[in-house]
């Protein structure tokens, strides 16, 4: 059997903007709903991780033999984000990782490669993580219209919850919306009519067409097709020229959700495998340098993986950003006043020798007491044992909250108040830890907890990546 | 088999600087103010010190941090630290080397300066024990000290503004002691409702629940008791010993342990268990006439007190603090009233025997905790009390005979402690 879709997960963070906010804040444009914004401590990075860990609900992390990950915001220019995503999916150490950047179709591309990788017997099971989170110009449409999220496919042959059937590209050196390497903050585009005319639909509609005409079927063979659109018409407009009924069309959550790049079609592709019955025929379509299709089928195996919160589940878990201002906050998106207070400093050398604690998330249980212990100690906190440890990783766990406090004014934090939180850990284990994500008027002792990947600080001028706790979301 | 070292040693000067935010001192200047003091206040020379303890978390590094600015000619001087117990830590040190004879008469520093970094609160690299990119978690005192307030109200089932009340009534009292202590940083009452509504700095600790950030230095002059009178003969009777000290490193690991429930200070209760077998203490609320104890946040005081032997755990609020039992006689009724007691609750005075006072001084509410300086102000203010000569007629206590001095250094679940207790010498007693 070929590769196909064995199992899906996606991420979309915890705030929302609202698009009246920033008309309201600019004082033209105009639009609807809202738009997913990623926390202070996210990036495509870590919202990769999280997609990537809702992927994995259930699978062994030991079978994934390769990683590509998709994006047009990866947080290093010069330094591959796969592999620091690798790491704190705990995959193997052999695993093959790549990014696919510099396209919006990275995406696509990825699903292609992996495909490729998984068909020739290079790998059983490859991931694929698409994640963006894009920083548009302020007072733009373009502002207006992105959003920020992740999807995570795990491609494999073995026990597909979707094969693929059908894959078709094209490969175009159209320029519609390009950054250079130096001197663009924001990305740039050619006029809209043009770009949109000679660039999105004619190489969606090829793109399509190629597909459909390989399968040998039509348009009305389609249960649902979820494919790229910049905007809301445009894509309401492509589904009537690929010969679409509406009802045949994933709707593209532009209004509560916004174009989340590199990761949108393949959120709207899990939207719909959320939703979809054995034996229907999915279409997958990403965009950009041309555009490539896939045509799935689903399988009767798609019942095994609707425990994940996906994009239905995370849609639903929200809360509102204030205000722009805050927004501003969290993209650090002006020059804020300056203080004498010294910037956080790191230490690459910590990092190399604390991997599995801080990517990995790995704590230690004592072989002779039996208690479960973080951060990593050489003697036993419980029993005083020198070295008998058994490696445990800790941040799958979730735990309950036995006390926090909420810093109004802690150092270095875009999203005051710092809340301290101490948690302790189901099957042993006590985390002293930040709290992201949390509703500072909400914290209850008691309450349930998990793990999350985010950005501590960027001390000594790079990412300093780790667990946080978070209540749990969804 | 150990000796005793109850009464072996004896402070006979002491010196400190007043607390505050001091634009206009070095750190050097605070070492010579307090450091003179205490030489002219044991009526020797600067120049007869054999060996100096200088105590100080980040002001200074190495011995010449004090032997630069009181011009010491290649005497041995060590730099003492242990955070905020750094202070009695360098007493300690002191007395112990006058216990083991290699010297006769000694000297102690302890000083900070803090308000030379631009901004309010502490140097945020400089709070943790270790370096670390991740762990600390963007931890500050008061916010590691709040997990410890938040617990102690989950556990004792107080609703949050009973525990928010509870907690601001010690620091009523600290401020009301302190705004008439001439040495001290904060020096203005407040009331109950003030503390309630002040700022939120973290929850559950607002602006009055938390200590000033502040400068200042402390000083004293040991030699054994046996020698007082050869070395300070102007002294006359009115020098004090040291009775018992304690000092505890706990390994730390409450923030990761589940045995720890962060309302009791484990650290504090080896130290001054240490301290309390070397003094002959039993029943410290009844023996001991004073304690000045480490209240950076008001809820460190009272879980202090508790953790002290003061009362039993979970006890503190109907022991000691809502009957005015730490309150110095004089400040009682006032103080009480600021909190809006009954004339009944007032009325209804502990036995003599169950009053301990606790930071008569004001504290490190009123005072500041400029680290290395806080463990000497604390004794200081014993010594002061027991010869009675405390600064302002209205703040003398009566009767003073022992005191107990303490500090912690770190955050709750991760202390060093020290305990030092003090009082008039054995014949006098």
């Amino acid at each position: 059997m070929g590769a196909g879709i064995v199992s899906y997960g996606a991420y979309i963070p915890m705030y929302r903007l609202s698009r009246e906010e920033i008309v309201r804040v600019w004082g033209c444009g105009s639009g609807r709903g809202e738009k997913a914004v990623a926390n202070c401590d996210e990036d495509s990075l870590t919202m990769g991780v999280a997609a990537g860990l809702d992927c994995l609900k259930g699978f062994n992390r030991e079978t994934v033999d390769g990683l590509y990950f998709a994006s047009l915001s990866a947080p290093y220019r010069e330094k591959q984000s796969a592999s620091i995503i690798a790491a704190a999916l705990d995959l193997r150490r052999d695993a093959f990782t790549a990014d696919f950047c510099h396209s919006l179709r990275g995406g696509a591309s990825a699903i292609r490669a992996a495909m490729d990788a998984v068909n020739a017997g290079a790998a059983k099971t490859v991931m694929v993580i698409a994640s963006d989170c894009r920083l548009p110009p302020p007072n733009s449409a373009t502002e207006l219209l992105l959003g920020d999220g992740a999807a995570a496919l795990l491609i494999g042959s073995e026990g597909p919850v979707a094969v693929i059937e059908n894959r078709f590209a094209i490969t175009s050196d159209f320029l519609d919306v390009w950054k250079r390497d130096r001197g663009d903050s924001y990305m740039r585009a050619w006029e809209s009519r043009f770009i949109i005319d000679k660039g999105y639909n004619a190489h969606m509609k090829e793109a399509v067409a190629g597909l459909l005409k390989g399968a040998g079927i039509g348009p009305k063979d389609i249960a649902k097709a979820a494919y790229y659109a910049p905007d809301e018409s445009n894509h309401k407009s492509m589904g009537r020229k690929l010969g679409l009924e509406p009802n045949q069309v994933q709707p593209p959550l532009f209004d509560v959700m916004g174009n989340t790049g590199t990761a949108f079609f393949m959120m709207l592709l899990v939207a719909a495998l959320e939703k979809a019955g054995p034996g229907d025929l999915l279409l997958g379509a990403g965009y950009g340098d041309g555009a490539e299709s896939f045509l799935f089928r689903v399988t009767d195996r798609i019942n095994t993986v609707r425990d994940r919160r996906g994009i239905e589940r995370h849609l639903g878990s929200k809360m509102m950003l204030p205000g722009y201002g805050r927004y501003l906050k969290f993209r650090d998106l002006m020059e804020w006043e300056s203080t004498p207070v010294p910037p956080p400093e790191s230490s690459e050398n910590v990092f190399y020798r604390e991997e599995k604690a801080l990517f990995r998330g790995y704590g230690r249980q004592c072989t002779v007491c039996g208690h479960v212990q973080f951060p990593p100690q050489r003697i036993c906190m419980w029993c005083q044992a020198k070295d008998q440890f058994d490696e445990v990783r800790i941040v799958d766990k979730t735990g309950k909250l036995f006390t926090f406090s909420i810093d109004e004014r802690a150092a270095f934090s875009l999203d005051l108040p710092n809340v301290l939180v101490i948690v302790d850990l189901e099957g042993g284990g006590r985390i002293y830890n930040q709290a992201t994500d949390r509703d500072p008027g909400n914290l209850r002792v008691g309450m349930d907890m998990e793990f999350t990947f985010r950005k501590f600080h960027e001390g000594s001028g790079f990412h300093n990546y780790s667990w946080k706790l978070q209540p749990v979301r969804c | 088999m150990a000796e005793s070292f109850k009464d072996k040693v004896a402070i006979i000067g002491m010196g400190c600087t007043p607390f505050g935010e001091l634009w206009d001192k070095d750190v050097d200047d605070l070492i010579v103010d307090a450091a003179t003091e205490a030489v002219e206040d044991a009526g020797i020379d600067l120049k007869d010190i054999q060996a100096v303890w200088a105590g100080t978390a980040n002001s200074g590094v190495t011995g010449s941090s004090v032997s630069a600015p009181l011009q010491l000619q290649y005497v041995p001087v060590s730099r003492v630290e242990n955070a905020c117990a750094t202070g009695i830590e360098s007493i300690r040190h002191a007395a112990l080397a006058l216990a083991s004879g290699v010297y006769d008469l000694v000297l102690a520093v302890g000083f900070e300066k803090l308000k030379d970094l631009g901004f309010p609160g502490l140097h945020p690299g400089k709070l943790s024990d270790k370096f670390h990119p991740i762990y600390p978690a963007g931890g500050t005192g008061p916010g590691r000290y709040a997990l410890a307030a938040t617990r102690y109200f989950e556990r004792y089932g107080f609703a949050p503004d009973e525990g928010k009340r509870t907690i601001g009534k010690i620091s009523v009292k600290s401020h009301y002691s302190g705004a008439r202590n001439p040495k001290a940083h904060l020096r203005n009452e407040v009331t109950l409702d003030q503390v309630l509504k002040a700022p939120m700095i973290a929850w559950p600790l607002g602006l009055y629940d938390c200590c000033g950030v502040t400068d200042g230095a402390s000083a004293a002059v040991l030699c054994r008791t046996d020698d007082v009178k050869r070395f300070a003969p102007h002294h006359r009777e009115d020098y004090i010993t040291i009775k018992g000290i304690g000092v505890s490193a706990g390994p730390g690991w409450g923030k990761n342990k589940e045995d720890y429930d962060f309302t009791h200070w484990p650290e504090t209760e080896a130290a001054s268990s240490q301290a309390y077998e070397m003094a002959g203490i039993t029943n410290p609320r009844k023996q001991l006439d004073m304690a000045e104890i480490h209240d950076c946040f008001s809820i460190a005081e009272l879980i202090a007190m508790e953790s002290l032997g003061f009362c039993e755990n979970g006890h503190a609020r109907e022991m000691l603090i809502d009957n005015g039992a730490t309150i110095a006689p004089q400040f009682r009724e006032a103080v009480m009233k600021k909190w809006g007691a009954t004339e009944k609750e007032i009325a209804q005075c502990p036995d003599s025997e169950d009053v301990l006072i606790v930071n008569h001084s004001g504290g490190l509410k009123s005072f500041g905790h400029p680290v290395g300086g806080s463990g000497g102000r604390e004794i200081y203010e014993i010594y002061k009390q027991i010869q009675g000569k405390a600064e302002d007629a209205s703040r003398q206590l009566k009767d003073v005979r022992l005191g107990l001095a303490h500090n912690q250094g770190g955050h709750p679940g991760r202390f060093v402690c020290a305990v030092m207790i003090v009082g008039v010498p054995a014949e006098r007693l």
